[in-house]
Parts: C-alpha cells; sequence; structure tokens
C-alpha cells in the first residue's frame, strides 16, 4: 500500500510540475483551453493507471464518464429530436403565434413517446406495451422484405456466379465461395444430424469459420491497437508537443 | 520455463507500450500500398463534378475515434478540394460533437460556407426509421439542421430530395449501421454507398464488397492511411503505421513465443 | 382490462408489420406516404426512450449508493458527471434550452475534455489485454486452433505496411483470406442471421414472440 500511495504521489507531482512547466513558457493557455487539455490528459492518464491495477483513480473516471456520456445524450436528444420535432411543430404554435399552424399529427407520437416512458410506473407500466407494439411491430414489417432483398436474395446472386469464366484462378476462388457458404451453412444448420455427408461437409464448413475468426481475431488486434495508437499520439502532440 | 509463461502481465504491458510509443518518437516511414477497396471510394468521390452532393454519415462515437477520425477528415479534405457538397448527419448521440467539429473546421479551411457548402443535419434516432424517412423525405428526416436552421432553405440541400438524390453516401461506422444503409438504404432508394468502419467489424464488410453492394471500403486506422496517402495528406493515420507495424510484429512473436514455451513445457497449460 | 392490456398491443405489432410488409410490395403514392408518417412517428417515438436508458442507469446508481454496496461512493460521480452536463446543456451558453443550441459552450468543453477522451482511452486499454492473451492463451492446440492462429498471424502481419518487407506474398495473401474463405464464412453467418431475425419478425407479427410486453399479465 505504502509503494502504491508514494508511486501516485511521486506521478502527481510529475503531472503537476510539467504543467506548471508548459503554463508558464506559454505552450499551454491559462483559460478554458489549457484546463481542457489538462483535464483531457489526467483523465487519460487515470484510466492507464489500471494496467497497474484498479485503483480508485480509474473507478472514479470510469464512472463520471458514463454519467457525462449519459448527460450528453439527454441534451443531444433534447437539441436534436424533442426540441425539433415535438417542441417546435406542436406546442410552441400552441402558446405563441409563430405563423404556423401545430403540427396535431405530431401528438400521436408525442403520447406513443410518453407512454413508453410509464414502463417504470407499477399501475400504468401496460400503457408502454401500446408504443413498443408500434415500434416493433414496425421494424418488423420493414425487415423481412428489406432482408430478404438486401440479405438473401443480393447475397446469394454473386455466391452461384459462373464457375468457369476463362481464368482457372478466378475459378478456383469463384468454387471456393461457393463451398464455403454451402458447408458453413449446412455446419449451421443443426436439423440434419452432421454424420456421413453431411458431417464432411460440415468439418469443411468448420475450417472456413476458423479462418474467419483468425481474420476477425487479427483485425481487432488492430483495431485496439489504432485505438492505443491515437491516444499516445495525443499524449505526445497535443500535450507534450515531442512529435509534430 | 514455467515461470516464463506465467510472467506478470504487467510487463508484457510494457512492451506494448514501447512498441507503440517508440516509433512515434524515431519517425520512420513505410510505404503504405493502397488497396482496391479503399481506391474504390477515391475514385467515385474524384469523379464527382463539382456542386454534386456528398452524403456523410458519422456513425461512430468517442470510443472508436483514433480509427474513424482520420477517415472522416481525410474524406472532408478530398470532398472540400473537389468543391462537392457535403451533407453530415450522425445515427450515434455520442458522435456528434466530433462529427460537427471534424465538417465545421475542415470546411472553415477551404473558406466554404456553412448552409452554402456543407450542413450537419444532427443526431436522430432510429436507426432504420431514419433512413427510411430519409429516402421519402430529408426534410421530413431532418427538419432543423445542427443549429435549428430550416432544412427546407438551406442552399447546401438545393436538388435534394430525398436519399436517391445523393452523388454518393458514405457510412462511417462503428457498429451495424453499414448493414442498415444497405438494407434500408441502398437498396431501397439506389445510391452509391461506401463504407468506413473499425477494423473490429472490417471483415464482415466484405460480403458487401464482393456483392457490389458498397463499392468501397475503408477499415480501420490503415484504410484511414490509404485514403490520407490518396489524397496526399499525410496525418495522424499515416504517421500511425510505423507503431503499428512494429506493435503487431511485437504481437506476432507473442504468439509465436507462446506457443514454443507451451510444447516445450509438454503442453501442460 | 385484458383486451387493453395484452390484446391492444398485439393487434398494433400485426397491424403495423403487416401494413409494413404489403407496402413495400406497394410502392404507391399513398403508401409511400404512410411509410413516411409512420417512419417520421418512429422516430420521434424513438427519441423518448433516451429516458427510458436514463431511468434505468440513474435506478442502478442510486440503489447502489442507498444500499451502500462495496464501492457506492463511485457511483456519486455518475451523479456528479450528469448532473454538470445536463445543467451546462440547459443553460446552452446564456440562452437557455428553449434556444437553439450555441456553440462553444461549458457543455462542448464538457464533451471534448471529458467524454472524448475517457471514451476513447477506456477501449485502447485492450489493447494491452490482447496482447496479453495472445501471448497466455492464444495456442495451436488443435487442427482447428491452429487453422485460425495461422490465419490470424498472416492477417495481422500482411495487412500493416512492414508485411511486404518480411515477405513479399504476405500482402497477397492476407488479402485472399480476407476476400475468399473469410468473405464466404461471413456470407453464411450473414445469410444465416438474416434468416434469424426475418423469423423472429414474423413471431412478433404473429404474436408468438412476445419478449417486447415485459412482464406481467
Amino acid at each position: 500500500m505504502n509503494r502504491d500511495v508514494s508511486i501516485t504521489t511521486w506521478i502527481l507531482i510529475a503531472f503537476g510540475i510539467v504543467n506548471i512547466y508548459f503554463l508558464t513558457t506559454g505552450k499551454l493557455s491559462f483559460g478554458l483551453e489549457g484546463l481542457g487539455l489538462i483535464t483531457a490528459v489526467a483523465l487519460t492518464l487515470a484510466i492507464y493507471s489500471f494496467l497497474y491495477k484498479d485503483n480508485p483513480a480509474f473507478k472514479i473516471v470510469e464512472n463520471l464518464f458514463v454519467g457525462v456520456a449519459m448527460g450528453y445524450w439527454i441534451i443531444i436528444t433534447w437539441f436534436n429530436i424533442l426540441k425539433p420535432d415535438v417542441l417546435e411543430p406542436l406546442i410552441v404554435p400552441l402558446f405563441k403565434d409563430t405563423g404556423k399552424s401545430p403540427q396535431y399529427i405530431v401528438i400521436i407520437p408525442t403520447i406513443l413517446g410518453i407512454f413508453m416512458l410509464l414502463r417504470f410506473s407499477t399501475k400504468l407500466s401496460w400503457l408502454s406495451r401500446w408504443s413498443f407494439a408500434f415500434v416493433v411491430g414496425l421494424g418488423s414489417g420493414i425487415t423481412i422484405p428489406n432482408f430478404v432483398h438486401a440479405f438473401i436474395l443480393k447475397q446469394m446472386e454473386p455466391t452461384f456466379a459462373p464457375l468457369y469464366t476463362g481464368d482457372i484462378l478466378g475459378s478456383i476462388n469463384t468454387f471456393l465461395i461457393l463451398l464455403g457458404v454451402v458447408s458453413v451453412l449446412i455446419y449451421f444448420f443443426f436439423s440434419v444430424e452432421h454424420k456421413g455427408v453431411v458431417g464432411g461437409v460440415s468439418v469443411i464448413g468448420v475450417w472456413f469459420l476458423m479462418v474467419a475468426f483468425g481474420a476477425s481475431f487479427g483485425f481487432t488486434v488492430m483495431a485496439r491497437m489504432s485505438l492505443l495508437i491515437g491516444r499516445v499520439q495525443f499524449l505526445l502532440r497535443d500535450w507534450l508537443g515531442i512529435i509534430q | 520455463m514455467e515461470r516464463l509463461l506465467s510472467i506478470d502481465r504487467r510487463y508484457i504491458f510494457v512492451f506494448v507500450a514501447l512498441a507503440v510509443t517508440i516509433p512515434l518518437l524515431i519517425k520512420f516511414d513505410l510505404p503504405v500500398p493502397v488497396t482496391k477497396e479503399v481506391k474504390g471510394i477515391y475514385n467515385k468521390i474524384d469523379s464527382l463534378p463539382e456542386g454534386a452532393h456528398v452524403l456523410i454519415a458519422f456513425d461512430f462515437d468517442p470510443a472508436s475515434k483514433e480509427e474513424l477520425l482520420p477517415m472522416a477528415l481525410a474524406l472532408l479534405h478530398h470532398c472540400f478540394r473537389k468543391n462537392v457538397k457535403v451533407v453530415g448527419m450522425t445515427l450515434n448521440p455520442g458522435g456528434t460533437g466530433l462529427a460537427n467539429s471534424a465538417i465545421t473546421d475542415t470546411g472553415k479551411q477551404y473558406e466554404k460556407i456553412q448552409g452554402e457548402d456543407y450542413v450537419f443535419l444532427g443526431y436522430k434516432t432510429g436507426v432504420e426509421l431514419v433512413m427510411i424517412n430519409m429516402g421519402e423525405n430529408i426534410y421530413s428526416a431532418f427538419p432543423k439542421d445542427f443549429y435549428g436552421n430550416a432544412t427546407v432553405d438551406l442552399p447546401v440541400l438545393k436538388g435534394v430530395q430525398s436519399l436517391t438524390d445523393f452523388d454518393y453516401v458514405i457510412d462511417l461506422a462503428s457498429g451495424s449501421s453499414i448493414e442498415a444503409w444497405i438494407a434500408f438504404g441502398k437498396e431501397k432508394y439506389d445510391f452509391d454507398l461506401g463504407a468506413g468502419c473499425t477494423a473490429v467489424i472490417g471483415p464482415d464488410m466484405y460480403p458487401f464488397l464482393q456483392a457490389k453492394q458498397i463499392n468501397g471500403l475503408m477499415s480501420g486506422l490503415k484504410g484511414a492511411a490509404e485514403y490520407e496517402i490518396l489524397i496526399n495528406r499525410k496525418s495522424t493515420a499515416v504517421a500511425g503505421m510505423s507503431p503499428q507495424s512494429v506493435v503487431h510484429v511485437i504481437v506476432v512473436l507473442f504468439v509465436i513465443f507462446g506457443n514454443f514455451l507451451y510444447f516445450m513445457s509438454g503442453r501442460k497449460r | 382490462m385484458n383486451f387493453l392490456k395484452r390484446t391492444i398491443p398485439l393487434v398494433i405489432a400485426f397491424i403495423m408489420g403487416v401494413m409494413m410488409v404489403f407496402q413495400y410490395y406497394v410502392p404507391h403514392e399513398a403508401s409511400q406516404s404512410l411509410l413516411k408518417v409512420v417512419t417520421r412517428w418512429g422516430i420521434t417515438i424513438a427519441g423518448f426512450a433516451v429516458f427510458i436508458g436514463a431511468y434505468s442507469l440513474f435506478h442502478l446508481h442510486w440503489n447502489k449508493i442507498k444500499r451502500k454496496f462495496p464501492g457506492w461512493g463511485y457511483s456519486i460521480f455518475v451523479f456528479f458527471g450528469a448532473g454538470i452536463t445536463i445543467i451546462f446543456g440547459l443553460y446552452n451558453g446564456g440562452e437557455f434550452f428553449l434556444h437553439d443550441k450555441q456553440e462553444g459552450t461549458m457543455f462542448d468543453w464538457m464533451y471534448f475534455n471529458v467524454q472524448v477522451p475517457a471514451g476513447a482511452t477506456m477501449f485502447s486499454i485492450l489493447a494491452f489485454f490482447m496482447a496479453s492473451a495472445a501471448y497466455r492463451t492464444f495456442r495451436a492446440r488443435t487442427n482447428e486452433a491452429t487453422i485460425l492462429l495461422v490465419a490470424a498471424v498472416i492477417v495481422m502481419l500482411g495487412r500493416v505496411p512492414i508485411g511486404a518487407m518480411i515477405w513479399e506474398y504476405l500482402p497477397p495473401i492476407a488479402d485472399w483470406i480476407m476476400s475468399v474463405p473469410n468473405m464466404a464464412a461471413k456470407r453464411a453467418i450473414l445469410i444465416g442471421v438474416s434468416i434469424g431475425a426475418i423469423a423472429t419478425s414474423l413471431k412478433i407479427i404473429f404474436g408468438i414472440e412476445r419478449a417486447y410486453l415485459g412482464g406481467g399479465d
């Protein structure tokens, strides 16, 4: 524990000295901009302190972040949805002469929206079902035809492309794609026992899946490392100013 | 050997941190070859005439900013250089501020006028409902822009009634929005669609590329770096390619070394 | 009451679902305007959902504080962060929330200096844990695991600039993996998932899947 306290103290002292140096030399501005950068760096370092071990600084930032993100979501929803889509077309013209008549039709989604929030009421939560039924029914209705068209028919089409087009390598690839799609689908098809030919084909399906999962793993490593690179660039460039 | 296999993971963390930091400090450039997937998006934008309309959906939030913001900036630079009209929007509330500042700041660099050359429409929720509503009438989905201006009055949207009227649509996604743009946008309202995404979902996009449901794909920081090379504006993504290379080699060495120890120790673990 | 609580929602879902499926195949002017109206309503209704998210989050953390769960003190920071952001958002740089959103306010400051750096850093931590997992658990135990491992290594090296320097054929092999075997498997998964989504949608429309009704009678 003592060791952790001394490490924390030294880090805080170093952090303080660096920022005071930047503020006095004019590298960082006094005021909101400079304070903003210091805050951003402090939060970044506090989160990375988790790599040493779980600690209160990390937990504070984690919870603060969740709170700020929720606050941001609420305010952005107000300015981007509730204000322009409910308040301005419906409520404002009711009380103020804006030269436009209220759009009474907006009452329906507004009421359904308010009903949705009754989910947390003990007596009236059943009203929220009407709103959910509307949204879920609407979603289901548009999903069926659009998915059939975009993800089944349009995806089947190139799968069953002519196998021979004059290019041997191209033909091999076309065949492999057909084999891969069919074998993976058979692997996922559990209604038939995976024995005999079906079993053999589903083994090929597993190989294709393994290659795909390997590719996904490689890409995930790439993604996470990119995020880290971005943050290190932020620290070295925006804060310390030692890279361009 | 047992001890090597069970070393404190913090030593591994130090390796990773150094593998990322040192290449950034000792600047060395690696050639970034451009793939045909990224070229697809570049060629499309490059072929657009002045005044054409491009819709960019910034469907990501700060969690994937380091991968997708460089892409967004590279695209915006290309569009503004080509004097193409840029319309921005987002389906992710957390991405609103990033999207707005990306469009506005880049627009200013090219002395573009907000409302005339570019507009940020802001955030709407409901994903596929927003796409279909925009496909029917964009002014219904977005009656106001991010700043509260009535969209019908904006010169930048002149000639645009619905999604069909856009010359190109690009979705920058950290989630499943590309699938939605394909099913409820492109296939329903017939427009050219390009995509940029985090590397995590990159491999899932290949079926759409092969079926020509998207005409191009930038995945991850590498995709952004390729676009920076294409528009001849090397920035954070290209600078990130040297640490990216080194850290990948380190991870591969970890895998090989870990397996070597595992087999040498008689597969006990 | 059962009629209002159970039958009406099922009827609403059925009517909306069937109407939207038919709408797709009847591109008449009236059906287009119907589509426009209901999707517009859907966007507005979905807008209210933010409060459901907010309630769930605040309720969870309020309970932690009230019942003094271990680490309850940290939950105070959720309210602190949300409270400050909401106050700055409503204050709107002195224009208050009934006016249009102002630029460069303290609300934006909170976003750019707290939410953006914290959000971006939080997920970058996984970089370290992935490297650790690669060393400790990524083993060629079986043939399948070996295929996965080899594909991962080729893709990891082939997709970065250094790959071509190690072996000039790495990038083309990585590209081939992505666009042939990976593509085929991902397409099969896509088709499978889509069939699943279509089946679930049908179940919702015909009242077989009722999870959206929530619990109770």
